[in-house]
Parts: structure tokens; C-alpha cells; sequence
């Protein structure tokens, strides 16, 4: 028996030889992934993963590692296997986006033409 | 806390690239050298995994140990406010073990593995653990300068390439900072106590000054495997770098507490670098091979944690769960 520095570890009378079968697969459960938000009105983040059995239990640990610090008011748990996601290896569909200068206000310069048509009057 | 990134030197630089697609290899670089993220499906060299699933992997087994050393004077804190605030310091170690693994396990190694690399001792740890905290004023030494030592060590991996690990070491850091000031508070509070704290406090440091030295490993050298490394952002600074660091930022501090240190070398020469007596590195081996004062008792209580834990997970386990490799 293990006697400790830490009681705890003394009471709980621990082999110092006690070889164990390894964990299995699964044993930590699969994983949920954790979206966060700080306030209302803010949009929820990604921030991170746990394991766990089930949804209540993911949302537990999820409230315990992410919602630690700071502020919280929301946080949804989904199922790792359940998100769908793009590749990197394919981002290039979204390469021409920014080119896209007609979609955007910064596309519409007429003040050049306002000038111009003002000095010609 | 407690990253302490070993990197096996026995690696040769042309192993590391051995059989990679120069193509995909010379993206992959350039990704890096123009300061973008590695995230975890991207292609990576073999290496640029291994390595950093090693390092990931023993980064969050020296926060899991950590917390034994620490947590060995929970029950016996000096009053109320100083039990709670210990509380959730061990709290947030093994919060940093959970963000760690989630991190190493995107990179295709999965939790329970790594759990029993670590049970059965074939993962390494933060050798700073292997030793005891024989008194409060341990606790509070251990607070300070460990998590300090950790700091330096996290700030810089930050820094690096891989996505998911910079994430988890930015939420980690973050909490450090709290560890940091109730360390330093704590010593404080003993260095400028009683005459007795003042012994107390002063004895933890002279033990815990050796393995304090060992933190950031020993001089690194300078190879091709480091060079590439250091080129993948995998390894962010050397373990030198690191110590010099650490040195110039805490030995001032804690002389201006009046306390003194067990190295009669210690001093900072004209060119501002710190000298100091050469740390044992053969204990350091030792220790880290197994036969330090702790080694086997942190790992039997891990195991009697994961042996006593492991119905419950079972009971709680549905048939159809299923693992897939966590996204980000």
C-alpha cells in the first residue's frame, strides 16, 4: 500500500504494483463538439471538444471546461460525427469570392463621376 | 501547466523527410513559413505528426500528473480562502490535461492510447512530478516558478504551426496567469510571514531549485533535426533560450524577497546572460527514466483512478456510440 505525502492517496489504499488491463476502445467515449456564447446577441463559438456518453452529460463537461471564466449565457453540444464539414484540400471553391467586387459596396465608386460631371456643367 | 517538450535526439534530419512528396512537402512549408496554421486534415509530413503528438501528448500527461503534487495539500490548505483557490487551481490542470488531449488526439492518436502510453509508463512527463511537495510552502513554490517555467514554455508554443495545439494553449494560458499570481502571492505571503514561514518557504526553494534548473531540459544540440523542427514551428525556442529566460525574469524576483538560491554561480555576467552551475543531468535521466522519488506512485494512483473510474464509463457507454477523430 501506497503510503503518501497526500492522505487522501493513503486512504485510498493503493497497490504500488497494480498493473491494470489497458483501456479499451471507446472506453473515453466519442466526441462532442462544444459552441460557446459570451452574451446575448453574440454570435455562439466553436471552441473546442469533449468526451462523453450522451448530450446531458457532454453539455456538463462542456460548462465545466468552457464555461469556466468569464462570461457565459449559452452553449450547445453536437455530436462530432453529426457535422458535416468542407476539406481544406477544396478550398479553393471559395477562391473567387473576393473577386466578386459587383457584390460588394466597394465595388460602386461614382463620386469620380459626380466630379466630372459636375465640372462639365 | 507543464509543457517540457522532449525531442529524441537521436532522430537523423534525413530520416525526417525520408519518402515525402517534395511537392507536397514544399507547400507545406511554405504554408508555414508565411505564418499560416497546420490544421489537422491538412497533408503533413509523418514527422511533423509524430513529433507533435510526442510533445502534445507528454504536455498533457505533465498536467494530469501535475496535479498530484499540488493536490496533496488541498486537505491540509491554510484556511478556507486558500483551499478553494487550490481547488480550482488542480481543477484547471486537468482542464489543460483535457484541452491537450483533444488537442494531440486530432492528429489520429486517441485518448484511451494515450492514457495507457502513460499508465504503463511508456509516456514521459514533466520531470518536475516525480518529486514531492513535503510542505504548504512546496505547494506555493510549485505554484510560482513551475507555472512560470510553464508560461515561458506555452507563450513560445503558441507561437507555433498546429491549429488545434495553439488553440488549446491560448484558453490554457489564459488560466495560467491566475496560477501565476496565487503562486507568487503565496510565496509572498510566507517570505514576508513569520520567521518560520520564511524557513518554510526558503527550504522548498533550495529543494525545489535542482529540478526547477532541469524544467526546460537539457542544452539542446544544435542539429538539423532541431534546425527542421525549429523550420516546421514544432519546436519554438531552445531549451537554453528558455532557462535564460526564465532565469532573467524570477531570480530577481525572488531575491528581492530576500530569499536566496543554492548556486553559488548564479549571476548575470556583462553580456547579460545568466551563468549558473551546470544542473546533474544524470539525476535528470535518471529521474525521467523511472527511478526518481514519485515516479511510481504517481503512476499507480493514475491507475487506480482509471481502474476504480472504469465502471462507471462503462455503465454509461451506449452501443451505439461510435469515434470519429474530433474536427478542430
Amino acid at each position: 500500500m501506497i503510503k503518501s505525502l497526500d492522505p487522501r492517496i493513503t486512504r485510498a489504499e493503493i497497490d504500488l504494483e497494480n498493473p491494470i488491463d489497458p483501456l479499451k476502445e471507446l472506453d473515453q467515449w466519442e466526441t462532442y463538439e462544444v459552441f460557446h456564447q459570451k452574451r446575448r446577441g453574440d454570435q455562439h463559438m466553436h471552441v473546442g471538444i469533449v468526451h462523453a456518453p450522451n448530450a446531458e452529460m457532454a453539455f456538463i463537461f462542456a460548462k465545466e471546461q468552457y464555461g469556466r471564466r468569464g462570461l457565459s449565457v449559452n452553449i450547445w453540444v453536437v455530436k462530432t460525427r453529426d457535422v458535416y464539414s468542407s476539406e481544406y484540400d477544396d478550398s479553393d471553391i471559395f477562391e473567387t469570392v473576393p473577386e466578386k467586387q459587383y457584390r460588394e459596396a466597394g465595388g460602386y465608386k461614382v463620386m469620380e463621376k459626380i466630379n466630372k460631371y459636375k465640372k462639365g456643367v | 501547466m507543464y509543457g517540457n517538450a522532449y525531442i529524441d535526439p537521436n532522430d537523423k534530419a534525413a530520416q525526417m523527410i525520408a519518402g515525402e512528396d517534395p511537392q507536397k512537402l514544399a507547400e507545406f512549408e511554405a504554408r508555414i513559413a508565411k505564418g499560416e496554421k497546420i490544421e489537422p486534415k491538412d497533408w503533413m509530413p509523418k514527422e511533423y505528426r509524430k513529433q507533435l503528438v510526442r510533445m502534445i501528448e507528454q504536455h498533457a500527461h505533465s498536467e494530469i500528473i501535475g496535479a498530484l503534487p499540488e493536490g496533496t495539500w488541498i486537505t491540509r490548505a491554510p484556511g478556507f480562502k486558500r483551499k478553494l483557490a487550490l481547488m480550482a487551481k488542480v481543477q484547471d490542470e486537468v482542464g489543460h490535461a483535457q484541452l491537450l488531449y483533444s488537442a494531440a488526439e486530432t492528429l489520429g492518436k486517441s485518448r484511451e492510447a494515450m492514457i495507457n502510453d502513460l499508465i504503463t509508463g511508456k509516456s514521459k512527463y514533466s520531470n518536475v512530478f516525480n518529486y514531492p511537495a513535503f510542505t504548504w510552502a512546496d505547494a506555493c513554490i510549485i505554484a510560482w516558478l513551475i507555472d512560470a517555467g510553464a508560461i515561458i514554455n506555452q507563450v513560445a508554443n503558441a507561437k507555433g504551426s498546429y491549429g488545434p495545439y495553439c488553440r488549446a494553449l491560448d484558453r490554457i494560458c489564459t488560466e495560467e496567469s491566475f496560477h501565476l499570481k496565487y503562486g507568487h502571492d503565496n510565496v509572498v505571503t510566507l517570505a514576508t510571514g513569520t520567521p518560520k514561514q520564511r524557513e518554510m518557504v526558503q527550504a522548498a526553494l533550495t529543494r525545489w531549485w535542482p529540478p526547477i534548473m532541469h524544467f526546460f531540459g537539457p542544452s539542446d544540440k544544435i542539429s538539423n533535426h532541431t534546425e527542421i523542427l525549429m523550420r516546421w514551428k514544432v519546436k519554438m525556442a531552445s531549451n537554453d533560450d528558455m532557462r535564460q529566460q526564465f532565469l532573467n525574469m524570477y531570480v530577481p524576483k525572488i531575491w528581492d524577497l530576500g530569499l536566496t538560491l543554492p548556486d553559488p554561480n548564479l549571476k548575470k555576467n556583462a553580456e547579460g546572460k545568466w551563468e549558473y552551475t551546470e544542473p546533474d543531468w544524470d539525476e535528470f535521466k535518471r529521474v525521467v527514466n523511472g527511478d526518481g522519488p514519485c515516479n511510481a506512485e504517481r503512476l499507480a494512483v493514475r491507475r487506480n483512478a482509471e481502474e476504480r473510474g472504469r465502471w462507471v464509463r462503462e455503465a454509461l457507454n451506449t452501443t451505439e456510440s461510435k469515434y470519429i477523430v474530433p474536427l478542430a
